[in-house]
């Protein structure tokens, strides 16, 4: 190669070198604002301050669902497999919303602990299938599913 | 190859050459996206949870992946005009911009309208969503400093440099889902490991990519093409050219 253009190839590898470096290091000093929410174990951990406005994102856990029947208001416990957390809401939840699944919900802890959403977002998995192979698949998994 | 490498660098050659592939892609590009598309939007099973509406993964994931590797193409094209000053390199990066800046916005477009049924929202400000927004500025800063330089060499540099900086942005969209907490699930279709969809499903999908990527050659060839005519409109071999379709008509 051409000293002239090996010299050029050589700027070119140090630009994206230094551009990800720098962008690197600077995701990395912002991680905990990158992440959308918080998962349980960090209100476990006393990371989160009462009535800071955060999100908080987990699995609902099965048979935790309780819905007032005069109301929109709904509670459901959300898990990480570590540790739990309370949440209360009051209004529509997205159509994929199901015990079971993942969301992620934004509010604040109170001085119960709860946490107050004033919005859920309902989270789904990478994993597609038709309705008609996922009934063949037998009743552990659709038990496991509702 | 070292020999092909820089014939391409000729821009007569580089038109003469793909004239002859313009219709074959064309032909296929139409045939994969009608296929794709009919197949995915109509033959294709419901998912279980969320019935018709994952049916917009037929346009968002191919939208999305062809989006990211126009942005390679682009920047790998930034870097062989750096090194090289090669000719045809200089017109790709330029073009390229547009298409993919258009092919961004379809994504985030269809990946909002596919968030309100799915999530509850039309738009999050997670990881791979605000991350994709980025690549859409870098397409569209590309555009905009290819324009603001009255010098087109010292144009071609600055959007070659701009390129090149962006290209950190790909590694953090392709694993944003994985390296943070987001909203977005994880790929369905993997480098490494298992392809969490049955063929049914996948068949069509794997062809609307195909079918996307032909389409961005296509698109990206018919604008380079035009690029070489302007830039070359004084030479002989523009002129005969013109003159010898002046003459057939």
């Amino acid at each position: 190669m051409h000293p002239i253009r090996r010299q050029r190839l050589i700027i070119v590898l140090l630009v994206v070198a230094g551009a990800a470096s720098a962008v690197g290091l600077t995701a990395y000093a912002m991680r905990s604002n990158i992440n959308l929410f918080h998962p349980p174990a960090d209100f476990a951990a006393g990371e989160v301050h009462v009535g800071q406005k955060i999100r908080a994102g987990g699995m609902v856990v099965k048979g935790s669902v309780q819905r007032d029947p005069n109301s929109l208001k709904v509670a459901f416990v959300i898990t990480d497999y570590k540790a739990n957390v309370t949440v209360e809401y009051t209004g529509i939840l997205p159509d994929l919303f199901a015990e079971g699944q993942g969301v992620v919900a934004a509010g604040s802890v109170d001085e119960k602990g709860v946490f107050q959403a004033t919005e859920v977002l309902a989270k789904h998995d990478e994993k597609y299938m038709p309705p008609e192979i996922k009934d063949t698949l037998g009743k552990p998994v659709s038990t496991a599913a509702n | 190859m070292w020999s092909f490498f820089h014939k391409l660098g000729s821009p007569r050659w580089f038109y003469q050459i793909s004239g002859k592939f313009l219709p074959w892609l064309a032909i296929i590009a139409a045939v994969a996206l009608v296929t794709g598309a009919v197949w995915g939007l109509l033959y294709a099973p419901q998912d279980f949870r969320q019935g018709n509406s994952f049916r917009i993964i037929y346009i968002h994931v191919p939208a999305s992946a062809v989006a990211m590797a126009g942005y390679m193409v682009m920047a790998s094209a930034g870097a062989i005009s750096l090194i090289w000053r090669m000719k045809v390199a200089e017109m790709v990066l330029k073009c390229a911009a547009p298409i993919g800046a258009a092919l961004t916005f379809l994504a985030l477009v269809t990946g909002s309208i596919w968030g309100r049924p799915t999530w509850g929202t039309w738009w999050v400000w997670d990881a791979r969503v605000t991350s994709v927004l980025v690549l859409f500025f870098l397409y569209m800063s590309i555009i905009a400093l290819y324009e603001a330089f009255e010098n087109k060499q010292a144009a071609t540099k600055a959007c070659a440099v701009l390129s090149l900086v962006g290209v950190v942005n790909i590694p953090i969209i392709y694993y944003s889902v994985n390296w943070w907490f987001s909203l977005h699930q994880p790929a369905t279709l993997k480098i490494v490991g298992e392809t969490t969809m049955p063929s049914s499903m996948l068949r069509p999908l794997l062809i609307m990519i195909f079918g996307f990527y032909v389409f961005y050659a296509l698109a990206l060839l018919l604008h380079v093409r035009s690029e070489i005519l302007y830039r070359e409109r004084t030479t002989q071999w523009v002129r005969d050219l013109l003159m010898s379709r002046k003459a057939r008509t």
